[in-house]
């Protein structure tokens, strides 16, 4: 079985980014960019089930600027077969991601597309379910646990107040969260194998998807910043400014 | 021009979240529908019925809702979405897996986790784990929302909205339910509560974290944690704060042993009042904290209890 793996190039989550001065955007100029932590894990419960002989090959997807090779790279050096970075300067929503990948699920048919529950830079977490939509395939979102077995996928899922599990058919989408595993490190070997994968180049209108943002950004603000309080010495002033002063307790 | 809430419950009952959502569905300024999707919901939609500025509950019920599938909730949503002109879900975990699928469906954009309604089409948005917040506007026809419940307060009771069932969508037969485990807790829910007592890595050990009970139990209070403490291992995952966990803005928030991560503090900032414990006086929790105490969190806290009687 085929397994599609999307990985998004971030701002890497070690970075402080800060907004710009003419309140158009974040100013990412020369920071640190990696692959998101959430899509991190989704290629590695891939490499895992390819481990285990359950997925045959492994494809990452990234959709974005040239750069997005590296993260590609990434990706195959963690373990994916091959690459296909959709190319594009155009900023990519959620939306036209998800009918880029659906492009590209329509050619590969894989049985199963694992990605990232987020990004960490739009925090949008919209991507998988709109995939799952579009193909009209079952979800399994904030995936903690994947068991593939008998044309069915069972996924723990983490939700509010603890947890559920699911069983899909297959073909299926799955999101991950972050207890799903933890990525193995890549090795320096790997990295030079991965130089060597297939790497496929194809640009939206090859895959006849219009990629025209839908949401406009007015303006970007830093949030208002909490004044930091007073140092009390002791719990006696600590329950007395509580009850007196806050007044909630 | 009427906005659609889909509501969370459990059948048995409405979900606070669905209460803070009706808000910001009233502030699209249009008239407001509540869909409740469910099996044997009959309470559930009573309770929507009864939320203010609610003026009609739409009730579809059918044995293959109960349990929420995003599936089968969305195609239901699909279904009278024609007549709205904006449809909200609350940004928890039941939100966030059904309303981009029907974004979707619907070839429009979703704009997640709103905090503001600045106009019918433009809204604020946090990004970068609340590093910065956005003003956005959609020129899609339809808005598909989900709305950060932290950002309203809750509609209030007083409603008294007429209840229409609806003809229910077949089952997808394609994702079936098998299990849930709940957390059993006479705690009050994380994101609903009005205080919170939570830990972080300084706690040290999960065993550690016990010390914090008497203290919730004293005032009430949830019991949260930082990703460090459940990264750890010390918790459960479900009681995480912060950008990848629970976004929660409690009257008092209580910080034992966090250094406040901005991840962390992504989720807790908007706390009415945040006290922080902690022997570093450089943590960064104490930039955020209206009330600090530098010290040992294990003689700290038992003191603590014991002054509050």
């Amino acid at each position: 079985m085929k397994i599609l793996v999307p990985v998004k190039r971030v701002v890497d989550y070690n970075v402080k980014v800060r907004v710009k001065s003419d309140h158009s955007g974040m100013d990412i100029a020369n920071v640190k960019m990696s692959m998101n932590p959430f899509d991190e894990i989704a290629i590695e419960e891939a490499v895992r089930l390819k481990e285990q002989g359950v997925a045959t090959e492994i494809i990452a997807i990234s959709c974005g600027v040239a750069q997005c090779q590296e993260t590609l790279r990434t990706a195959m050096a963690i373990g994916a077969d091959r690459g296909i970075l959709v190319e594009t300067d155009v900023e990519l929503q959620p939306l036209a991601v998800a009918k880029l990948l659906k492009a590209i699920a329509d050619k590969e048919q894989p049985a199963l597309i694992i990605l990232g529950k987020q990004a960490i830079d739009d925090d949008c977490n919209q991507t998988g379910q709109m995939l799952a939509a579009l193909l009209g395939w079952p979800q399994a979102t904030f995936a903690s646990k994947v068991v593939v077995a008998d044309g069915k996928v069972s996924v723990t899922r983490e939700v509010d107040g603890g947890l559920e599990t699911l069983s899909l058919t297959l073909p299926a989408i799955v999101t991950t969260d972050l207890r799903l595993n933890e990525p193995r490190y890549v090795t320096l070997p790997n990295i030079m194998k991965a130089k060597k994968k297939q790497l496929d180049n194809v640009k939206p209108a090859d895959l006849g998807v219009d990629v025209t943002p839908r949401v406009k950004t007015l303006k970007v603000v830093e949030p208002a910043q909490r004044s930091a309080g007073i140092i009390v010495p002791d719990v006696a002033t600590l329950v007395a400014k509580l009850k007196n002063e806050a007044k909630v307790i | 021009m009427t906005t659609l809430v889909i509501a969370e419950h459990d059948n048995a009952s409405l979900k606070g979240s669905t209460a803070n959502t009706v808000t910001a569905a009233i502030q699209c300024g249009a008239d407001v529908h509540v869909l409740v999707s469910g099996f044997n919901c009959g309470a559930a939609a009573e309770a929507a019925s009864k939320l203010a500025g609610v003026s009609k509950v739409l009730v579809a019920d059918a044995a293959h809702f109960a349990d929420g599938l995003a599936e089968n909730i969305a195609a239901q949503v699909l279904a009278i979405a024609a007549d709205y002109s904006h449809i909200l879900a609350p940004a928890t975990a039941y939100g966030k897996n059904i309303s981009p699928r029907v974004a979707a469906n619907l070839d429009v954009a979703q704009i997640s986790e709103i905090t503001k309604v600045i106009s019918a089409d433009t809204f604020e948005r946090p990004i970068y784990a609340g590093n910065a917040i956005a003003t956005v506007q959609s020129s899609d026809a339809k808005k598909v929302i989900t709305v950060r419940t932290t950002g309203f307060d809750a509609a209030s009771a007083g409603g008294s909205a007429a209840i229409e069932n609806i003809t229910a969508v077949a089952d997808s037969g394609k994702s079936s339910f098998v299990s849930r485990e709940v957390a059993k807790s006479d705690r009050p829910e994380l994101t609903a509560a009005k205080i919170i007592v939570s830990g972080g890595r300084g706690m040290g050990s999960g065993d550690n974290f016990k010390i914090l009970e008497p203290l919730a139990d004293k005032l009430g209070a949830a019991m949260g944690a930082s990703r460090a403490a459940v990264d750890a291992g010390y918790v459960p995952n479900d009681w995480q704060v912060g950008q990848t966990g629970k976004i929660v803005a409690p009257s008092l928030y209580i910080a034992v042993g966090i250094s406040g991560a901005i991840q962390h503090l992504a989720g807790m900032k908007d706390s009415k009042t945040i006290v922080a414990i902690n022997k570093d006086p450089e943590a960064p929790i104490f930039s955020v904290a209206d009330y600090g105490i530098v010290g040992d969190l294990f003689e700290v806290v038992p003191a603590l209890i014991k002054e509050l009687g």
